[in-house]
């Protein structure tokens, strides 16, 4: 029903807005094969080089294999203890009986939670952290990202919930399940894809965290972006070491949002309009 | 058909009560109590001196916090606006298009998925004084090279286009989800009474949509006060405190002046205004989706 004209009006506005999200990216990706001299030169023909790989992975004083492994040990962890804390706790709460100001309650503080800025809890918790002397451990960064993400992956959870049909439950019941029983063999296989959604997302957010894991952690357990934060701190701005730092920490979300748009879409949605 | 197998209730809702227990409302308590207290890191261990409300006091003088606060609510409302129009648009745009939705929906998830840390690296060069982009596009057009990140006045609105860039795409994605879930007789009994575009636009769409659209203002709006690695990365707040945010200055209390009594108090008072401002909003928003009705 639409006019050509229109047609192209639309098309040529959202590649317009699209060369606008994409320019930063390809800017920093050309930045990240090119030489300091290239780079300040400001020249647009330039030989490419893996200098600046080479430098971040592979110098003395690189430290960017360890970041990696440090972010997905983090991120794997604290996402393994959402879906699983959130599963339980939202089967419970939407399709259990149980008291109602305790859903209530709960759903309410962690919107609250969700959002306050993360900052004003961080102090808090990296005193705790060193009265433990959990400082500077991966344990205390892990539990940080949990309590962070937590709303969100709740909430994405809990509404994926509530479209899985409460008619197999129900007959499950009535052959004799125990809740457990339920939990495991009917909700979490019907759950799968807000798992996977809930998944995606606080991994990625987990991964991209840099306020949190700069306050808590130092050298030897700091993640990816506190490591690419460092490259622009010293007297001299290391820009092909940043562009190349910023390159590889693309790569999950690049990946993620490719095999897994459709999920991440609904995912979003479903934690933001609740 | 009710269970009564209270064990695995209890057993199930117990972790996500221990971790807002002991990760948010204990160190809420904390923030509190140490809020009345002179902290310093002494020996090894935190010498606390009680002083009262005195950091409370003299929280109106100091010279961050209140710049600051409004700075932080200055950005929240200039940035929603922008985000509002630009996202309202893409939206509609994607929306309209049947070929390339998914990648256009890619496209613009990516601003959202990326590090934020890594978005502030790049928007860092291309502000750059000597070698950044702008610059270097402007002098083709004989405009002198402009300080983005080093003029007072200058260095907020860099922030603010930043922001805008960062965040459209949010605004896009809650406003896609809420006109594909239209009701799609209501535009067929348009064009029926033969509506144009943009009549349906005005007349269909922006009613229809209004309250997707106040839950996007207010969820952006609130998410704003969390704004930090950006400013962390840009200009640390400066010049002066020309682009100074509440999280900056809690973060430079804590972890720079090793102050917690100060940056306790900061957060008291941050999480009383977030707070009171969630409320007016949620208020605010009742009214309106009453009114709608």
């Amino acid at each position: 029903m639409q006019s050509k004209t229109e047609k192209i009006i639309t098309y040529s506005f959202l590649s317009f807005f699209g060369c606008v999200v994409l320019f930063p990216f390809l800017w920093i990706g050309m930045m990240a094969f090119k030489k300091q001299i290239d780079i300040l030169m400001m020249k647009i023909i330039f030989k490419p080089t893996l200098f600046n790989f080479e430098k971040i992975f592979f110098s003395k004083e690189a430290t960017f294999f360890d970041d990696i492994f440090n972010s997905l040990v983090v991120g794997i962890s604290s996402t393994i203890i959402i879906l699983i804390v959130c599963s339980m706790a939202s089967f419970t709460m939407i399709r259990l009986r149980i008291p109602q100001w305790i859903t209530a309650i709960l759903f309410l503080w962690v919107i609250v939670f969700h959002m306050l800025p993360p900052i004003t809890f961080v102090g808090a918790w990296f005193m705790m952290a060193s009265s433990f002397g959990l400082f500077n451990s991966r344990i205390a960064l892990i539990l940080a990202h949990t309590t962070i993400n937590l709303p969100l992956g709740l909430l994405i959870i809990s509404s994926f919930m509530r479209d899985v049909p409460t008619e197999i439950q129900e007959a499950a019941f009535v052959d004799g399940c125990s809740n457990r029983q339920v939990y495991f063999n009917v909700i979490l296989p019907l759950l799968r894809p807000g798992l996977f959604a809930a998944a995606v997302i606080v991994f990625l957010f987990s991964w991209n965290d840099f306020m949190v894991a700069m306050n808590l952690t130092a050298k030897a357990t700091q993640t990816v972006p506190v490591s690419i934060a460092t490259f622009s701190q010293q007297y001299e701005v290391r820009y092909g070491e940043m562009a190349a730092g910023s390159l590889v920490s693309l790569i999950p979300a690049l990946i993620l949002t490719f095999f897994a748009q459709k999920y991440i879409v609904k995912g979003l949605t479903a934690g933001a309009v609740k | 058909m009710h269970h009564k197998d209270t064990n695995w209730k209890i057993l199930s809702l117990l972790p996500i009560f221990l971790i807002l227990v002991c990760l948010t409302l204990i160190p809420l308590v904390n923030i509190f109590y140490n809020s009345f207290f002179d902290i310093r890191w002494n020996d090894g261990g935190y010498v606390y001196k009680f002083i009262g409300l005195q950091h409370y006091i003299e929280l109106p003088h100091n010279k961050f916090y209140l710049p600051g606060l409004k700075n932080t609510v200055t950005l929240s409302m200039i940035t929603v606006l922008f985000q509002m129009i630009f996202g309202f648009c893409i939206a509609l745009g994607i929306s309209k298009i049947k070929t390339g939705k998914s990648f256009f929906t890619s496209l613009f998830l990516l601003p959202i998925l990326l590090p934020p840390i890594v978005i502030g690296s790049i928007w860092r060069l291309m502000y750059g004084f000597d070698f950044g982009i702008f610059n270097y596009l402007l002098s083709f057009a004989g405009v002198y090279p402009l300080d983005w990140l080093g003029d007072p006045s200058l260095a907020f609105i860099s922030v603010v286009i930043l922001d805008i860039w960062h965040w459209t795409p949010f605004v896009v994605l809650l406003l896609l989800a809420g006109i594909e879930s239209l009701p799609t007789d209501v535009y067929e009994a348009g064009r029926i009474d033969g509506t144009n575009a943009w009549s349906e636009i005005i007349h269909l769409t922006i009613p229809l949509m209004i309250p997707t659209i106040i839950v996007t203002i207010v969820f952006r709006f609130i998410l704003t006060f969390k704004i930090f690695d950006e400013i962390y990365l840009l200009t640390k707040g400066g010049p002066g405190t020309s682009t100074e945010v509440i999280s900056f200055s809690i973060y430079e209390a804590f972890f720079s002046a090793d102050n917690v009594g100060l940056g306790s108090v900061m957060s008291v008072v941050s999480l009383f205004v977030v707070s009171l401002i969630i409320i007016i909003m949620l208020n605010i928003t009742r009214r309106i989706n009453k009114y709608a009705e």
